[in-house]
């Protein structure tokens, strides 16, 4: 009886009323909102990568134009003695004929009508072909007089055509290429003399000039952040894991130390253009370093890492239990060879783990460079170091900077291309990070 | 079997002549693949204090959490068998766990009076639940859970300042009041003295026996003395069973299980 | 001798003093029947310390200096009449040391011995052909004084590096002999190299102190300079930015301030909600299967460089609310605009605040949590009523964190933004901030000593100032936030 009526209560308490119905509803909602936000989140990161890829994929592929070159004796080398200095005197402009014979050649062998159709064809090559041919020339002087095949760049407008970035229309508008010159390039491509491959140069060709994108590449770029990479790895490293040693393990509790955790505190977050302004200041004005050299970007790369390395230093070391110390004091170790001995190499997953994600933001920096003139045209590979350092050279995410400056809407795609090489190898640094994490990682 | 099946009848019987508020019948606990609680059988009766005793790790604080689905909030707990409150199982699809936490309140072993004024501490629950129909109803009912809790002397003339700085046994007292503004019927409290001195423990004790004649109350406690003090029923658990459960005079004076002896007398635990 | 080999020689030779103090404290001991007070080792160790330390710092010092002095010695040496009208003594030093450098290639290339030079035989008249001969491009013909000038440069250069390797291996040498004499066993070799090594620890972590005296004293130093030449009054109040090639340049800070605080707030307001919900969401909801695919997709967006996002506002963000709003709707017809800039900022912030606000809310005690859950509290009331509140100060300091974040952004402002310093209230026009216009001062073709370059100093100094405010109060907050629960 009693039981009866305590159970219709308690349904009529547990199942709830209007009221717990709407907190209910209010709930939900809350819910909604909260898997919005991770949804826009996500939504935002595909975004930003679906953006990149899809503008700057293409830049790994580019036309190029095939034909034999009879490279004629009578132009390059007058002299006929092949000395390198009189071959020296001949400019691209006597390299340009040579392009425009052979592919007149080769377009009367597919059967086209080269009278009419190879003036407009040339224009479809390079303006960068002519100085190629020069190189492979110089550096080949006893292939003159010989026939060779050569995969010369076809012009932007081209490139950018079997892109879907010129089209019909647009190029009726534009005083560089022509409707005509297009369906032109589409018959070449019929007839194989036209093709689309991988394109190698695009990782190792130094930057080109504004009328030129297609010639541009990332190779100084690569080689400058691989310089400025070593720097700041050489200097961070041992200077981190040095003063976290101190802090963590050595510092008296006082005003000296404070003031120390202070300033790395303080300089963790000081916006990286500051950094700039002190490279400026500092390294090109008062002590007379080159500018744009890696050696200066590295050294204002390697002073912002610092802060980010030593955070993590300190963590892994403070991770390591106190009873390892103890135990190497125990059996008479000195306090220096307790933490060098055993508490380092316990500490050095997480420090290189720091070190990794450190050096892939110094990577991905810009704005520091630009103001130590990093964004200088650069079109020669630095020397190998040391003196390399002190050349000057150009950096991935500051190509990609000064290709956005550039008129040419080909160098959007170059750009993105660019970012994509950038975002392969902080892909490539983190993953190593996660591999160790994962390998060393020591629960105590 | 028969007489197996007798006693469960006799059981039943015996049950359901006693007025029981709250019953566990076949409890376990597992957190993840380790098992907290072994098949326990446990009632807790109308305007009673039950304690629950035992030593360290034997289950009795993970017994009470389930009785308010607590456990819920443990990512990989595991509850099995059926607790029912007034006859209906709480692990009803139907039943709202929001709605069974308002019924069946909880004091905690530390006090955790959240960083607002004593004010807002005990009013909280009344407003999420909607309790009060004004202002002044909610002063009504702040002050009478305080009064209740034998902390309103104590704190009316600064009940806008922060319960976090009260002392240790005002906050537990102010947590008592916070979980009786919501009318509960039944309140656990899991070891609510074990952080307090003994002069602050006395208070609540003397509390949880005011309580006792509107509240079904389930204490689980470290402290033997405690547990004689202020309970009528005492269950005695180890390593996740329950060893026995008769009426406290009994169990302190003639226990039927030897380690229940032992471990009165002090020889584990 | 190149610094390079340089180097090479002191690491040499303090390998040679690593083995001959090992050597050596073995000897002695064998021979007089003493144990050695540390391990052989350790004695070797000293002398490698002192042979290479000292040297190598002695050597980053004169690399230092020596470019320094020489500059100011050559500088002396130029006449005010041959500085060109309206141009500045630094010009002329840029041509004193580019003809310094292409004299090299000069005596290179013409086989020309150092008498030449020093002696004056050169044939100075035609100093300009050969040195573009060379590749040494020359605006003007070279005065007598200045090629003077270029030669004493390369002399003190020269004999400046020379001196540089000698006083280096002198050093090196020196306290190499005079380690490995002190060698005895009872030397207490472990404690001399562990004292030396502490001194080098301590050197390393009073980096961070020098980087910031640095930053401070470039910074301070040439505002002081900028304040000379532009009044701070008009710098601070003046509403108008305006720099002109030819001097008289408006430079007021008023109108790059409200650009950076414009764009700040529409990137806070994108990110704060969102990646509170975030945090909420990750810890109090989500199943493990939801977190462990989105929680490192939101952190690497905290990983992706900022020139990618720049790249982003640039060729999608911006074009796309151009054509599909500000365009149709007439608010204004440019792609990079303040929302463009504030949008894909925020994104940018929202990882920050997100695992900022996860350790903030994941510090409130479980006990707050089952406190409420007990009352029959739901999910939602907990957070919204007890977590939130609990968490506040430590949010607003996250909060606070990511706006400086946001203040001392650079790229995605400066390929979103915009160029043109406005005060306006419409977020589809273009603005631009106080970095864009410290990256477009330093890196023009103004002189350096003008007010138009220098005030990016300024720029920098207030930016600094600033940020560090900030930081300063939101570590604080947060710090005061911890110890409530600890």
């Amino acid at each position: 009886m009693t039981d009866a009526i305590a159970a219709t209560q308690g349904k009529a308490a547990l199942s709830g009323d209007a009221r717990t119905r709407r907190r209910h509803a209010a709930e939900r909602r809350f819910r909604m909102m909260g898997l919005l936000a991770v949804a826009l989140g996500v939504l935002a990161l595909v975004g930003l990568l679906f953006s990149i890829l899809s503008s700057g994929l293409s830049s790994f592929r580019q036309t190029y134009v095939t034909m034999d070159i009879y490279l004629d004796p009578g132009i390059l080398d007058k002299a006929g003695n092949r000395n390198p200095e009189d071959l020296a005197k001949v400019t691209t402009f006597g390299y340009a004929p040579l392009i425009k014979n052979s592919l007149a050649k080769a377009m009367n062998d597919k059967g086209f009508n080269s009278q009419l159709e190879a003036g407009p064809a040339a224009e479809l090559v390079s303006a960068e072909a002519p100085a190629i041919l020069r190189r492979y020339v110089l550096n080949n002087p006893d292939q003159i007089g010989e026939t060779v095949e050569f995969n010369l760049l076809a012009s932007g407008r081209i490139d950018g055509y079997y892109k879907g970035r010129v089209t019909m229309a647009s190029a009726e508008l534009d005083r560089n290429i022509s409707p005509e010159q297009l369906q032109l390039a589409d018959e070449l491509k019929e007839a194989g003399i036209l093709t689309t491959r991988f394109n190698w140069d695009f990782l190792t060709a130094p930057d080109a000039s504004d009328t030129r994108p297609e010639a541009a590449g990332v190779g100084v770029a690569i080689l400058g952040s691989a310089y400025m990479m070593l720097i700041v790895l050489a200097l961070s490293l041992p200077i981190g894991v040095a003063a976290s040693i101190y802090l963590e393990e050595f510092a008296p509790q006082n005003w000296f130390t404070d003031l120390i955790e202070v300033n790395i505190a303080n300089l963790a977050a000081v916006p990286s253009i500051v950094f700039g302004i002190l490279g400026l200041a500092a390294f090109i004005n008062f002590a007379g370093l080159p500018q744009s050299a890696p050696i200066v970007g590295g050294l204002v790369l390697a002073l912002m890492t610092l802060p980010t390395i030593i955070i993590a230093t300190r963590a892994a070391l403070k991770a390591v239990p106190p009873s390892i110390r103890s135990a190497a004091l125990g059996v008479g170790a000195s306090k220096m060879q307790a933490i060098f001995h055993h508490v380092v190499p316990l500490a050095m997953p997480g420090i290189l783990t720091g070190t990794i994600i450190g050096l892939a933001q110094a990577l991905g920096e810009t704005a520091p460079l630009l103001l130590i003139g990093m964004v200088a045209f650069v079109r020669d590979y630095p020397a190998a170091p040391p003196e390399g350092f002190f050349d000057p050279a150009s950096a991935l995410p500051v190509q990609v900077y000064n290709w956005t400056q550039r008129g040419d809407p080909a160098f959007v795609e170059r750009a993105s291309g660019a970012i994509i090489v950038l975002l392969v190898f902080l892909l490539l640094m983190n993953l190593i990070a996660i591999i160790l994490r994962r390998r060393f990682e020591r629960r105590w | 079997m028969l007489t197996e099946a007798a006693t469960e009848k006799a059981l039943e019987r015996k049950m359901s002549e006693i007025n029981y508020k709250m019953v566990g019948k076949d409890v376990s606990v597992y957190y993840g693949d380790k098992r907290a609680l072994f098949d326990v059988n446990l009632g807790v009766r109308n305007n009673t204090v039950t304690a629950l005793i035992g030593p360290s790790g034997c289950g009795k604080s993970t017994f009470l959490r389930c009785l308010n689905r607590m456990n819920d909030t443990i990512a990989n707990a595991k509850v099995t068998g059926k607790i029912t409150l007034d006859g209906q199982d709480i692990h009803d699809p139907d039943i709202d766990v929001v709605e069974l936490r308002a019924r069946v309140g909880m004091v905690f072993q530390k006090p955790n009076p959240f960083p607002k004024s004593i004010y807002e501490n005990v009013a909280y629950g009344p407003r999420i639940h909607g309790l009060a129909r004004g202002k002044s109803d909610l002063d009504q009912i702040v002050e009478s859970s305080l009064q209740k809790a034998g902390l309103w002397a104590e704190v009316k003339d600064r009940l806008h300042e922060a319960g976090t700085g009260l002392s240790g046994g005002q906050q537990q007292r102010l947590c008592i009041a916070r979980a009786v503004a919501v009318s509960p019927e039944v309140i656990l409290m899991d070891e609510p003295c074990s952080a307090l001195d003994p002069i602050a423990t006395a208070k609540v004790e003397e509390l949880i026996h005011e309580l006792r004649t509107n509240y079904s109350i389930v204490i689980v406690t470290h402290s033997m003395q405690q547990a004689a003090r202020v309970s009528q029923r005492t269950a005695m658990f180890h390593l996740g069973h329950l060893v026995e459960e008769d009426d406290t005079d009994k169990m302190f004076t003639n226990p039927n299980d030897q380690r229940t002896q032992d471990y009165i007398m002090g020889r584990f635990g | 001798m190149s610094v390079g080999s340089i180097v090479l020689v002191v690491l040499v030779l303090a390998v040679v003093g690593y083995v001959l103090g090992r050597r050596r404290a073995l000897s002695t001991s064998a021979a007089t029947g003493t144990r050695l007070h540390s391990l052989p080792g350790y004695y070797g160790q000293t002398v490698a310390l002192f042979v290479a330390v000292p040297a190598l710092l002695v050597l980053a010092a004169w690399l230092f200096a020596q470019p320094i002095l020489i500059e100011n010695r050559v500088r002396g040496m130029i006449p005010d009449s041959v500085i060109p009208e309206g141009g500045a003594r630094s010009l002329v030093m840029a041509d004193v040391r580019n003809i310094a450098g292409g004299l090299d290639a000069v005596l290179r290339r013409d086989a020309l011995n150092e008498d030449a030079l020093v002696n004056g035989n050169l044939d100075f008249s035609n100093v300009r052909v050969r040195l573009a001969d060379v590749g040494v491009a020359l605006g003007s013909d070279v005065p007598r004084e200045v090629f003077d000038a270029a030669v004493t440069y390369r002399q003190s250069a020269k004999y400046g590096s020379i001196g540089m390797t000698v006083v280096v291996l002198a050093i090196a040498l020196a306290l190499g002999a005079w380690s490995l004499m002190r060698i005895k066993p009872k030397l207490r070799a472990r404690n001399v190299s562990e004292n030396f090594i502490q001194a080098l620890l301590i050197a390393s972590s009073t980096i961070a102190i020098l980087t910031t005296v640095g930053i401070i004293f470039s910074l301070v130093f040439e505002t002081a300079n900028f304040f000379r030449m532009y009044p701070a009054s008009e710098f601070f109040f003046s509403t108008v930015w305006n720099p002109q090639f030819r001097g008289g340049s408006d430079l007021g800070i008023i109108p790059l301030l409200w650009g950076t605080l414009y764009v700040s707030f529409v990137a806070l307001l994108v990110a704060v909600p969102i990646g509170l919900m975030i945090a909420i969401y990750l810890a109090d909801y989500a199943g493990s299967r939801l977190r462990s695919f989105a929680k490192p997709a939101i952190e690497i967006l905290a990983g992706i460089p900022t020139i990618v996002y720049g790249l982003f506002a640039l060729i999608t963000v911006g074009p796309f609310l151009r054509d599909w709003i500000a365009q149709p709707m007439g608010l204004g017809n440019s792609s990079s605009s303040v929302l463009t800039a504030g949008l894909v900022m925020g994104v940018m912030i929202i990882p920050f605040v997100s695992s900022l606000s996860d350790d903030i809310i994941n510090a409130v005690p479980q006990a707050m949590r089952d406190g409420s859950f007990a009352l029959g509290a739901t999910q939602s009331e907990t957070i919204k009523k007890v977590i939130l509140p609990a968490a506040l100060p430590g949010i607003v300091g996250a909060i606070l964190l990511a706006a400086s974040r946001a203040i001392g952004e650079t790229m995605i402002v400066v390929l979103g933004a915009g160029a043109a310093a406005r005060l306006d209230l419409n977020p589809f026009e273009a603005m631009t901030t106080i970095t864009v216009k410290i990256v477009s001062q330093l890196t023009g073709d103004t002189e350096f000593a003008s007010p138009e370059t220098l005030v990016a100093f300024a720029l920098g100094l207030t930016l600094f100032v600033f940020t560090l405010a900030l930081n300063v109060l939101a570590l604080y907050i947060v710090r005061k936030y911890r110890e409530q629960y600890e």
